[in-house]
């Protein structure tokens, strides 16, 4: 039998290498280091529909991630979906009449919200509202519209 | 007909009386832990007995787990061209299913049966009875640091299994099958969330940890004292630690991932 110092040794280092192994799984693994360094200025944009759109999808901007959804809400006087962007330090000079759209990647990814910079001189300040966004494309109402279209064309002829 | 009876009957009272032997035997480990604190090297020395020689079968079991499912993840998902979500698959199957659960299953082989023989033999060499006789309360002395140091044990190395099984993973994906290296950490990262998958894993391995070795203790202090009363709580050890981490694999499942 080993003695009783190398014994404590060896549980010492299968104790450090556990906590380790959890230390990778926290930080290399999971989101808790994007958290962190989560910084960033809050905008507002209302939406007649936003629909699969959920908190923490990424905010692009030339497809490049400038931000993430901070939240989703609904306002009950308009009937409009309110979402919340955060948008990175770095990132902030976006044009007053910047629009933003829902868009999907891929066929049947994630949704994500996608900046379009206009052409304003001046510059979006900390909440701040979007003042042109384009809903989400919901697949139904566009299967709905176009055959809808297809029976308008088969009566004119 | 009325002996077949008679025995379904006493069939069930006795697994009732185990059960509640068992119970009341959980009781007087809880009640001996905190006699454990001036005695912290009896932990210790039972920590390198349960957990650091657990390591390795632990270790590699998880390399080639997490290896089997980069290879057969890859298989099914280049067929949807979604193999950048390779690692997302491993990562979520590891952290939340298999990381606990076959850490488990291995901990009751390689541990678990480890203290039932050993326990059992002590009762049958009557070395229990002994310390009894010398005023020493073998629950205090024996089970409570053998149980405190598996419930330190367990959550260690569920966690070394998965994060070794991540690498095994990424190891078949990006360096055998050219899966992109970016794409693979970047989706593990936003797809699996810090309190939703990886706390809810600690939580399954700590729970399996807890009754692995309940049960290996309690089959060991229980077992009758002969060499096969012994060999017999062996194997009671294993079979029931793993039908009860599957089970209790279930229902906490069904709880935390609605």
């Amino acid at each position: 039998m080993w003695n009783n110092k190398t014994v404590e040794i060896t549980v010492g280092v299968f104790v450090a290498v556990g906590l380790a192994a959890f230390f990778v799984l926290a930080m290399q693994v999971s989101n808790l280091s994007a958290f962190a360094n989560e910084d960033g200025y809050l905008l507002e944009a209302r939406f007649d529909n936003i629909g699969g759109l959920k908190t923490r999808a990424a905010v692009t901007m030339a497809g490049v991630k400038v931000g993430r959804v901070d939240s989703i809400g609904f306002d009950n006087e308009t009937y409009e979906a309110v979402v919340q962007l955060k948008i990175n330090h770095q990132y902030n000079t976006l044009p007053k009449d910047t629009s933003a759209s829902i868009y999907t990647s891929g066929l049947l990814g994630e949704q994500y919200l996608s900046l379009e910079p206009g052409g304003d001189m001046e510059y979006m300040l900390e909440n701040d509202r979007f003042k042109i966004t384009q809903s989400a494309m919901v697949l139904e109402e566009l299967i709905g519209q176009f055959l809808f279209n297809k029976a308008a064309e088969g009566e004119d002829k | 007909m009325i002996a077949l009876l008679r025995s379904l009957g006493r069939r069930a009272i006795g697994f009732f009386e185990r059960l509640g032997r068992a119970n009341l035997f959980l009781i007087q480990v809880l009640a001996g832990l905190p006699s454990l604190i001036p005695r912290m090297g009896l932990v210790v020395q039972q920590v390198y007995s349960v957990g650091v020689l657990s390591f390795l079968i632990v270790a590699v079991a998880g390399l080639f787990v997490g290896m089997v499912l980069g290879l057969q993840g890859y298989n099914t998902l280049i067929d949807f061209g979604a193999e950048e979500s390779l690692g997302v698959m491993v990562a979520l199957s590891l952290v939340r299913e298999l990381g606990p659960v076959v850490t488990a299953l291995l901990f009751a082989g390689r541990a678990g049966s480890a203290l039932t023989a050993e326990i059992g033999l002590m009762k049958a060499t009557e070395q229990l009875s002994g310390m009894e006789m010398m005023a020493v309360d073998p629950i205090k002395r024996v089970i409570a640091p053998r149980f405190l140091a598996g419930f330190i044990a367990m959550p260690l190395l569920a966690a070394i299994f998965s994060a070794i099984g991540i690498f095994g993973g990424y190891f078949v994906g990006v360096a055998l099958l050219g899966v992109d290296d970016g794409a693979f950490w970047s989706q593990i990262q936003s797809r699996v969330d810090f309190n939703e998958d990886i706390v809810n894993g600690v939580i399954k391995s700590v729970v399996f940890g807890f009754v692995a070795v309940w049960i290996a203790l309690y089959e060991g202090y229980d077992a009758v004292p002969t060499s096969e009363g012994v060999s017999r709580a062996t194997t009671r050890t294993v079979v029931n630690t793993s039908l009860a981490v599957l089970a209790l694999d279930f229902v906490l499942t069904a709880l935390m991932f609605d």
